[in-house]
């Protein structure tokens, strides 16, 4: 087999892992979520299906599954049809340069193919140099799914909630992005993975220690981004029915949703990679394998799950700001705020030498 | 395997571009300029340069075409209505006359240069960056600024009757 063959099967092979793992942990935080949600509310939960409720997901998947599929007549028939697929599609791209977990070797076992015995790899499809940059794009595009969801149901919820979700997106993408500008300048590169290796030894190399005015910017712009409560205007119940994905039903609304989750799990893995220390344990000492197998994936799952525990809360917790509030917090306190910490940083940086 | 992708991703531009100015849908157009300039993202990618491509997407697909969108869904334009185009049977004729010459003469230039990159691009980023904020560049560099700052100023003085 030819080098080349070899790399295409290792990325295909991630390719289905990254996508099938998502996919089970898309279903997966449906049943987490609304659990935990109702334990915060005093309720059960889905409990009927299944051992603790865990197969709701599947009966939902199979109900959705086999509804009937409605479409407003005076719909706009093919971007009714393309929005939820073009949701999805972005929010599965950006998963493409995110890594998950440490790079690790392949163990040494003789039913393998020679070329896969100890060989290097990660779980990260593509190492882009603009790793970062290319998430912010793909977010940005990831924009058009939902408006044009808003727009083609031509009814008048779905158009309030495609230009409440078009305005939100664009305000809070730049502090957003700005909230990386610091990690970019300390790291002195756009790759995931040196700003992760920027984080290795005690826990206090963390990003989030030294760079914790990003931090919080990221957090409540990343929500916002995922129009998550407390910025979930674009889907808000009690105003405007269900937003942008009002009119749709089946299967093309449960693609809108995974579009949604698997974008809320990018922002999770995102915040552990950028902020968190990825993989690193944060103790210096702790052996980086166990019996052979790589225990960075351990901390690294449960930085991310600790994430999308802090997401539920949140959404168990606060309720939905005002259209007005939420405009001027994106304009006039997130964006300064993190204008103000880039500067402060970059003045920091230019005196004191480079690197953070 | 680049050559092939060019060759798709050419087309792509080519052919969604056709369609913003063909189709009388405003939003379809505004999508298709959407594709146009994701492809073009990805020849910037091919040519060897990443981040010129990632930025490409961020300013012009992602921020600038959802403002336009944006206008579009507010104002509701459904479908501009067929009407003849102004000035009749000459100005038609001679705007096909001049779309003749001009595919004529890009069909010279192609046909006399060799078509190779002119010399082996293999700069960075950072070295890109350089250059471009050398004395050297650095006067047209804020000249294409004031221009497009311009251009926008005339822009909102022409589609507002009342400043």
């Amino acid at each position: 087999m030819t080098p080349f063959t070899q790399d295409l099967l290792i990325a295909v092979v991630k390719i289905a892992v990254v996508i099938g793992t998502l996919l089970g942990a898309f279903s997966l935080m449906t049943w987490i979520e609304r659990r935990t949600l109702a334990f915060m509310q005093y309720r059960l939960g889905p409990n009927r299906t299944g051992p603790f409720g865990l197969f709701q997901p599947i009966a939902d998947g199979i109900k959705l599954f086999f509804k009937e599929e409605v479409m407003p007549a005076a719909a706009d028939k093919w971007t009714f049809l393309a929005a939820p697929v073009v949701a999805v599609a972005t929010a599965l791209l950006a998963t493409a340069v995110i890594p998950y977990g440490p790079p690790f070797s392949l163990p040494g076992w003789s039913w393998l193919p020679e070329w896969l015995q100890g060989r290097d790899v990660q779980i990260l499809i593509a190492d882009l140099e603009v790793g970062l940059l290319f998430i912010f794009a793909v977010t940005a595009l990831g924009v058009y799914g939902l408006v044009l969801a808003g727009w083609a149901a031509n009814s008048k919820y779905s158009l309030l909630g495609g230009l409440r979700s078009s305005a939100q997106m664009f305000s809070y993408e730049l502090a957003l992005g700005l909230s990386w500008v610091t990690l970019i300048m300390a790291a002195q590169s756009f790759r995931i993975n040196d700003i992760v290796a920027g984080q290795a030894g005690w826990f206090w190399n963390w990003n989030v220690v030294l760079h914790f005015p990003a931090f919080l910017v990221y957090f409540l712009a990343a929500s916002a981004e995922v129009a998550r409560i407390p910025f979930d205007l674009p889907e808000g119940e009690s105003e405007i029915v269900a937003g942008f994905h009002t009119e749709y039903s089946s299967m093309r609304f449960a693609l809108i949703q995974m579009g949604e989750y698997i974008n809320l799990i990018t922002v999770a893995v995102l915040a552990t990679n950028l902020f968190l220390g990825g993989w690193n344990s944060g103790i210096p000492g702790i052996p980086e394998t166990l019996l052979g197998f790589p225990l960075g994936f351990l901390w690294w799952g449960a930085k991310v799950a600790f994430v999308l525990f802090v997401f539920i809360w949140l959404r168990g917790t606060l309720p939905r700001f005002r259209y007005d509030q939420l405009m001027q917090f994106g304009w006039k306190v997130l964006i300064p705020a993190a204008a103000v910490w880039v500067m402060i940083f970059a003045g920091w940086v230019a005196l004191a030498g480079r690197g953070g | 395997m680049d050559a092939v992708l060019f060759y798709v991703f050419a087309a792509l531009a080519v052919a969604s571009a056709v369609v913003v100015i063909a189709q009388r849908n405003a939003i379809y157009s505004a999508f298709a300029l959407v594709v146009t300039l994701c492809s073009l993202a990805v020849i910037f990618a091919l040519l060897g340069s990443p981040f010129i491509a990632a930025l490409q997407v961020i300013v012009y697909a992602g921020a600038i075409m959802v403002l336009f969108l944006f206008v579009l869904m507010l104002l509701n334009v459904r479908r501009e209505e067929d009407h003849p185009a102004a000035g009749g049977r000459t100005l038609r004729g001679v705007g096909l006359a001049l779309v003749t010459l001009l595919v004529l003469q890009a069909g010279t230039v192609l046909l006399r240069s060799d078509l190779r990159p002119a010399a082996e691009f293999d700069a960075s980023t950072v070295e890109m960056a350089e250059t471009l904020f050398s004395p050297q560049f650095l006067y047209a560099f804020e000249a294409t600024s004031i221009l497009i700052l311009a251009a926008l100023v005339g822009a909102v003085v022409l589609a507002k009757k009342e400043l």
